[in-house]
């Protein structure tokens, strides 16, 4: 087996995701140069969610990206040179609250269709539509508990699967600050 | 006060300083070139796009203000994509100005249209589609900020036709003088942090085989005189990019010289034997490093940039400091200065007789030409070197004769040499010499060309001579793409594969005639003083020398590809000698 090959900004392949929430000015073409600057210095994208931010002149990014593909710093300075973002958080996932929406339609003949209504129940996911073999539900959930849910159903025959793509905002401080302290 | 977007235009880059500009009109850019009549900023009408570009970063090059170029759409914008990336790589400022189809056709494959924005997203620092006349003053305004201020770069600005066209009503505005940049996500920062200069001081006092490694950064920071400080308080040699060369006098005793794959011996060993490196403003480019794992191998690094991408983009610094090179040396020179200063510097006599005895043992050098044969293109830039002011300009083309400049000219002025160093683009010489005599009219200007090189620009004469510049270029006719040949020569078994241009067409001398210039060719060493001489004379048109050189001339020193820069093969009569 050949060695991967190694450079020195983008490093060796290699697994692990990073999460960046990128808040950008609301404009014309910003998502082009994000999406631009990863094609162009070889960085990964796993997944992206934009969604608009409490403040009309701002909208926020969520990038997955995979860890090893790039030294993350690279990324996240590359990232920050681009004139239309305005700020860069670093999330981990266990510093992080993460969230993301699947909606998916499974094959359900009538007779196993109870089967699927157990897990969706198990999940507590959220029954959509149903057809007369079919039935569409969505589940919103970490990552990983989205991944478990399409597994379960996976041998039942998924006929659509739409994700999100994850959204994440840091854990809130825990311990209350010491009220002697100066 | 109420006017039309193309006036604001106008009025907008009156109000940024420029006073000159070059670029050539077509229909989408059409409603600004009226307004331009009544301005007070000069046009220079070029002959290709791709000259207004390269005229705008030797202007910058020269005088450290922003160029500026001004062109149609579509194919006018992209033939300046090449000036645009190559002003990105070298980090110059500059604002381009391109013509759009109207708003309302933008996306249905109008006549000449082409996504300007979209293509140039990549090469440029950054860039705008105006799509309100309203805007106009605040783009322009930000356009310069961003181009000139942090990391300098160029800046697009895209104006669709109808906001500048006065018979549009979409052109309709109120004039408004911009206070404040709209750039919530843009803060370059450029002090230094104080406890990271104090340990890079401390560093300083602890090495024993240190070299300072400048880059374009200084010039970029007007940060030459603190670095002469600086090597001057330390006692502390100084290599010289290429992107620096002249922002370090190269008549001074601790001046190296440049590093690098041609670079000479000394500067390129000082560097792999050091225990310290000091890099200001200089982004460990390969052409500079080798192979990157064989770099320096025993050096602590410092690097200080004002891009903080740059800092352990390449090597992992000691030491990594973002700021602007010229604030930051001013810091570091305190700092030491707080240390002790001179004082606090360890005995550096035995790294000091190291590098004397590889400058004497390893000067550059080269054969001169015998009696049947043609000029040797060192010769050439010694001669021209010593037959011109000391503050002569010096552009160049890209190729061998780019690196003999470099290697045989004595840098003692910055902003003195004008050339493409990232991109490597061929045909720059020409017009951006043109822009540096734009810039500095009281200075000789010449323009060192290779034969190829000249062949993709020359067009821009016409320019030079029509719109009195009276530049001079020494053209190296090798009849080669030279630096092509070397490498064919040296690595695919002289296997030479279309690199020869041919030796006598075009007649470069009539040619230069045609293109309203002086045309003069010297074929023996006798001749080149005298050429240089008259060329010198010559203030009312552009001078041509065509310089017939030997074509199998190799520059050396010489880092193979890939090779470390331990593995620099040096020149034939030398490699005998003991390192
Ligand atoms: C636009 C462009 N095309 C191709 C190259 C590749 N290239 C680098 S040097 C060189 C030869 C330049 O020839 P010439 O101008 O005659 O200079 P010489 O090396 O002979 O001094 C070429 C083709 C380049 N740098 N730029
Ligand atoms: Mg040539």
């Amino acid at each position: 087996m050949s060695a991967a090959p190694t450079n020195p900004v983008l490093g060796a392949e290699g697994g692990g995701t990073t999460t960046l929430v990128v808040r950008v000015e609301n404009k014309a073409g910003v998502l082009a140069r994000v999406a631009g600057l990863f094609a162009r210095r070889g960085f990964n994208i796993e997944s992206l969610a934009v969604a608009p931010t409490d403040d009309e002149r701002f909208s926020r990014l969520t990038i997955v990206v995979g860890v090893d593909a790039a030294p993350m710093e690279q990324v996240v300075k590359q990232l920050d040179k681009l004139v239309n973002v305005v700020d860069i958080q670093e999330l981990n996932s266990a510093a992080s609250v993460e969230r993301e929406l699947m909606m998916v339609t499974v094959r359900a003949d009538p007779a196993i269709r109870g089967q699927i209504l157990d897990l969706v129940r198990v999940f507590q996911a959220t029954v959509l539509n149903v057809g007369y073999d079919e039935i569409m539900v969505s589940l919103t959930g970490s990552p990983s508990r989205v991944d478990d849910f399409e597994d379960l159903l996976r041998p039942y025959g998924i006929v659509e699967v739409q994700r999100t793509g994850k959204v994440a905002l840091p854990k809130l401080v825990k311990s209350a600050p010491d009220p002697l302290a100066p | 006060m109420k006017m039309n977007g193309g006036q604001a235009l106008m009025k907008a880059l009156e109000s940024e300083g420029v006073d000159i500009m070059f670029g050539l009109p077509g229909g989408a850019i059409l409603p600004v070139y009226d307004p331009l009549l009544d301005s007070s900023i000069r046009h220079v009408l070029v002959r290709h796009e791709q000259g207004a570009g390269h005229m705008a970063e030797g202007y910058a090059h020269a005088t450290g203000r922003p160029g500026v170029a001004m062109v149609t759409s579509g194919p006018a914008a992209t033939n300046i994509v090449t000036p645009l990336c190559d002003a990105y790589m070298d980090s110059i400022p500059m604002v381009v100005v391109t013509g759009q189809v109207p708003y309302a056709a933008i996306g249905t494959d109008a006549f000449q249209e082409c996504d300007t924005t979209g293509i140039t997203m990549s090469v440029t620092k950054h860039n705008y589609l105006v799509t309100e006349a309203a805007d106009i003053p605040q783009v322009i305004h930000d356009a310069f900020h961003i181009a000139t201020t942090g990391r300098p770069g160029p800046v697009l600005v895209d104006i669709p036709k109808d906001i500048v066209d006065p018979n549009n009503p979409r052109s309709a505005m109120e004039w408004y003088t911009p206070k404040d940049h709209d750039l919530p996500g843009y803060r370059p920062n450029r002090t230094g942090d104080a406890e990271l200069i104090r340990q890079a001081a401390k560093l300083i006092c602890e090495a024993e085989r240190p070299v300072i490694y400048s880059g374009g950064g200084i010039l970029k920071s007007r940060g030459a005189e603190a670095l002469l400080e600086l090597a001057e308080l330390t006692g502390i040699h100084v290599v010289t990019t290429l992107m620096n060369r002249g922002g370090f006098p190269d008549d001074h005793p601790l001046c190296l010289g440049m590093p690098g794959m041609h670079g000479n011996f000394t500067a390129v060993t000082a560097m792999q034997e050091a225990d310290l490196l000091i890099a200001l403003g200089a982004r460990f480019d390969d052409r500079v490093t080798g192979k990157v794992a064989g770099f320096a191998p025993h050096a602590k690094i410092i690097h200080v940039d004002i891009d903080s991408a740059e800092l352990g983009k390449v090597r992992r610094p000691d030491v990594a400091i973002q700021g602007d090179c010229r604030l930051v040396i001013e810091d570091l020179v305190k700092a030491l200065g707080e240390m002790g200063g001179s004082d606090a510097q360890p005995d550096r006599n035995p790294w000091r007789s190291r590098i004397s005895g590889w400058q004497e043992r390893f000067p550059l050098t080269y054969e001169q030409s015998k009696d049947d044969e043609l000029l040797k293109p060192q010769f050439v830039l010694e001669q021209l070197r010593d037959s011109t002011p000391d503050d002569t300009i010096v552009a160049s083309g890209v190729g061998q004769h780019q690196m003999w400049a470099s290697q045989y000219w004595k840098f003692n002025h910055p902003y003195t040499w004008v050339n493409s160093g990232g991109l490597g683009t061929m045909g720059f010489a020409i017009p951006a010499a043109i822009g540096a005599k734009a810039g500095r009219p009281d200075r000789m200007v010449w323009a060192v060309d290779g034969d190829g090189c000249f062949q993709m620009t020359a067009q821009e004469l016409v320019t030079a001579a029509t719109e009195g510049f009276p530049i001079k270029v020494a053209l190296i006719n090798n009849a080669y793409l030279g630096m092509v040949r070397q490498w064919q020569e040296m690595f695919y078994e002289e296997r030479y594969s279309e690199v020869y241009l041919t030796r006598d067409v075009p007649d470069y001398k009539m040619w230069a005639e045609a293109l309203g210039c002086v045309g003069l060719r010297v074929e023996s060493p006798e001749e080149v003083g005298p050429a240089i001489a008259q060329a010198n004379e010559v203030d009312d048109r552009p001078v041509v020398v065509e310089f017939r050189c030997e074509a199998e001339e190799n520059v050396y020193p010489m880092v193979p590809a890939g090779m470390s820069n331990s593995d620099v093969v040096v020149d034939p009569s030398q490699q005998d000698r003991p390192r």
